[in-house]
């Protein structure tokens, strides 16, 4: 290895050691005059995968983009590359407000915004009380924690099938429990999964399968609050609620953004439940984004419909990515 | 929060329904794996009125259930391990070494991680397609365009997860390593990995456990010999009748390895997680 610890060490790749805040003290560190020798290992290092990234990810998006703008079917499939240019064609058929396409996209895609927070929201409610309330020391904690992330780490269509079994048929068990323990309904046992019903149907399964992240992630959040902070707060006569929102909100501030971002984020993609749950196409009362985009391009054999349905969403991701990356960079940018 | 006896109480109440959640759809897939079929239609029983593992020996000649199993697992490893290995070597260098176009990499890494696969899906078919016009390559219904697919989600995140492990182990330590002459690919290897371990096999179960959970680049990307068990289970539905026993059994036994290593690796998963690496 022609790399020694004098030209790798953090010193030298700094240009300036005057601030560096390693507190390492090497030979060389006291020479400021030493030009720091070009290295070729960082980029030996990430060449792999920078390689990976353009094949799997920069490649696919720029050709995703150039979709849009040709008129792709399953006629020229086979010969894309040779498809005609339409320009805007596909984004003007397909995204008319005034054309069923159009009206069903834009409907799609407020379906998914109002899907996102309300299986946010209550995952994250759901995560908190698991994660407040499994914060304290007793027996069966380390038990309790470990069973509550099984629907996480469950393969997701396995979680999606057991629900749809107990969505499924109008003796299922959801009926069993809400119809005959609960007599919710009086005599009727609705069909959880057609119409209007496969909306919340969808929304539970989700939530099932995403409430472990939210508890897990809130539950980190809130072993860095010291015991003594509660105590305190205690003694001065506070409630359980005031404590809760005066001392556990604000702490668990800083692990919300990225953990809501990234929820946020899974849920407005997400695919595999109604996949699962429907079929590849969803009642119209249940589509998404993601499941629409598959059933224009799969389905209808639409590709560039596809193609100009996946371009706004990349511009909307990308939007959100920024925030995103506003988020969580500052906390990993510490040696940028 | 402080123990106080309503607190206590609250806890109770809040641990029994959040526990009652949890276990009904695990309690309802596994004692309908143990049922014989002609229980599983009309009323749900909770309580089985006969209890029989003939589901679990059906499975396998229902549908090529080992068959998926075999799919799943090579495609699954194979992705898995190719992640792993490219991620420790970007995600020491992103830890550890700077160097120009560092930020615009992360940028990069960090944000295709955010994308869904609806939005690669089509462009890696067309490439696929292509390639197979140039060279005969056939790509779609094989075990490496799967692999190749689901590394888009593998790679991203476990470059993450592992560049903020390696950022938490001490600096000194690599330094020592490096005074005692092994440069810094010595040190990688005889200091970085042997300390990050458990950090890189929490982080590999988690890339095989999403690359097992996978559904939408397998109903596109798979043909009847590829097919990964997330669409072989839908075998057991036919148009007349669902084997719902079989089903459930089916789903348990894909279910056990994942659940196995996830417990395994539960505490590193968590630490690594929590660390702030879910980006």
């Amino acid at each position: 290895m022609s790399h020694s610890a004098l030209d790798s060490s953090p010193a030298a790749a700094g240009s300036q050691p005057a601030i560096d805040p390693a507190p390492g003290e090497t030979a060389d560190k006291g020479q400021p005059s030493r030009k720091p020798r070009r290295s070729f290992l960082p980029y030996g290092l990430i060449l792999p995968a920078a390689i990976l990234e353009i094949l799997i990810h920069i490649g696919p998006m720029l050709l995703g983009i150039w979709i849009a703008f040709i008129s792709l079917t399953q006629l020229n499939l086979t010969n894309w590359l040779n498809a005609p240019f339409v320009g805007l064609q596909n984004f003007v058929n397909g995204l008319n407000p005034e054309s069923t396409i159009g009206q069903a996209f834009f409907s799609t895609v407020g379906r998914t915004l109002g899907y996102t927070i309300l299986v946010v929201g209550f995952s994250w409610i759901l995560g908190m009380a698991g994660a407040v309330f499994l914060s304290s020391n007793f027996k069966g904690r380390a038990i309790l924690r470990t069973f509550f992330l099984i629907p996480y780490a469950l393969p997701a269509y396995v979680g999606t099938i057991a629900w749809a079994f107990m969505f499924n048929q109008r003796d299922g068990a959801v009926n069993q429990i809400l119809v005959d323990t609960f007599h919710l309904f009086g005599d009727e046992r609705p069909f959880w999964l057609l119409g209007q019903n496969s909306f919340g149907a969808m929304i539970v399964v989700n939530i099932w399968q995403l409430w472990p992240f939210a508890f897990l992630m809130l539950m980190a959040a809130l072993q860095n609050v010291p015991t003594d902070v509660y105590e305190a707060a205690a003694i001065d006569g506070a409630t359980l609620w005031q404590q809760f929102r005066t001392i556990t909100l604000p702490m668990v501030r800083p692990a919300n953004g990225v953990l809501l971002m990234v929820m946020s984020l899974w849920t407005f993609n997400q695919f595999n439940v109604p996949f699962v749950l429907f079929g590849a196409s969803s009642p119209k009362e249940a589509t998404l984004v993601s499941p629409l985009i598959y059933q224009n391009s799969f389905g209808s054999w639409n590709f560039g419909l596809g193609g100009a349905m996946s371009v706004l969403l990349l511009i909307a991701l990308f939007i959100a990515s920024v925030f995103y990356i506003r988020m969580v960079l500052p906390k990993g940018a510490d040696n940028d | 929060m402080i123990e106080t006896r309503n607190f206590r109480i609250l806890r109770n109440v809040v641990l029994t329904i959040l526990s009652l959640w949890v276990a009904i759809p695990l309690y309802v897939v596994v004692s309908t794996s143990l049922k014989p079929l002609k229980d599983v239609a009309g009323l749900f029983q909770w309580i089985p009125r006969e209890i029989t593992a003939s589901p679990y020996l059906d499975i396998w000649t229902t549908v090529p259930l080992a068959k998926y199993f075999q799919n799943s697992l090579i495609i699954t490893v194979c992705a898995t391990l190719c992640s792993v290995t490219v991620a420790v070597l970007a995600a020491y260098a992103i830890a550890r070494l700077q160097f120009k176009g560092k930020r615009a990499f992360s940028l990069t890494v960090l944000s295709t991680q955010m994308f869904p696969g609806i939005l690669f899906l089509l462009p890696l078919y067309l490439i696929f397609t292509q390639i197979r016009n140039l060279t005969g390559l056939q790509l779609q219904g094989s075990y490496l365009g799967l692999i190749i697919t689901y590394m888009t989600f593998t790679l991203p995140f476990a470059i993450w997860m592992l560049s903020g492990y390696f950022a938490s182990i001490p600096k000194e330590l690599e330094e020592a390593s490096m005074i005692d002459g092994t440069g810094r690919m010595g040190a990688l290897i005889r200091v970085i990995l042997p300390v990050a371990k458990p950090g890189i096999i929490a982080v590999a179960v988690y890339s095989f456990i999403s690359a097992w959970g996978e559904v939408l680049f397998a109903s596109v990307l798979t043909n009847e010999t590829t097919k990964t068990l997330s669409l072989g289970l839908k075998a057991y539905a036919s148009e007349s009748d669902v084997f719902w026993n079989q089903l459930m059994a089916a789903s348990v036994v894909v279910s056990l390895p994942v659940l196995i290593g996830f417990i395994l690796v539960q505490k590193h998963l968590v630490a690594g997680l929590s660390s702030g690496a879910v980006k």
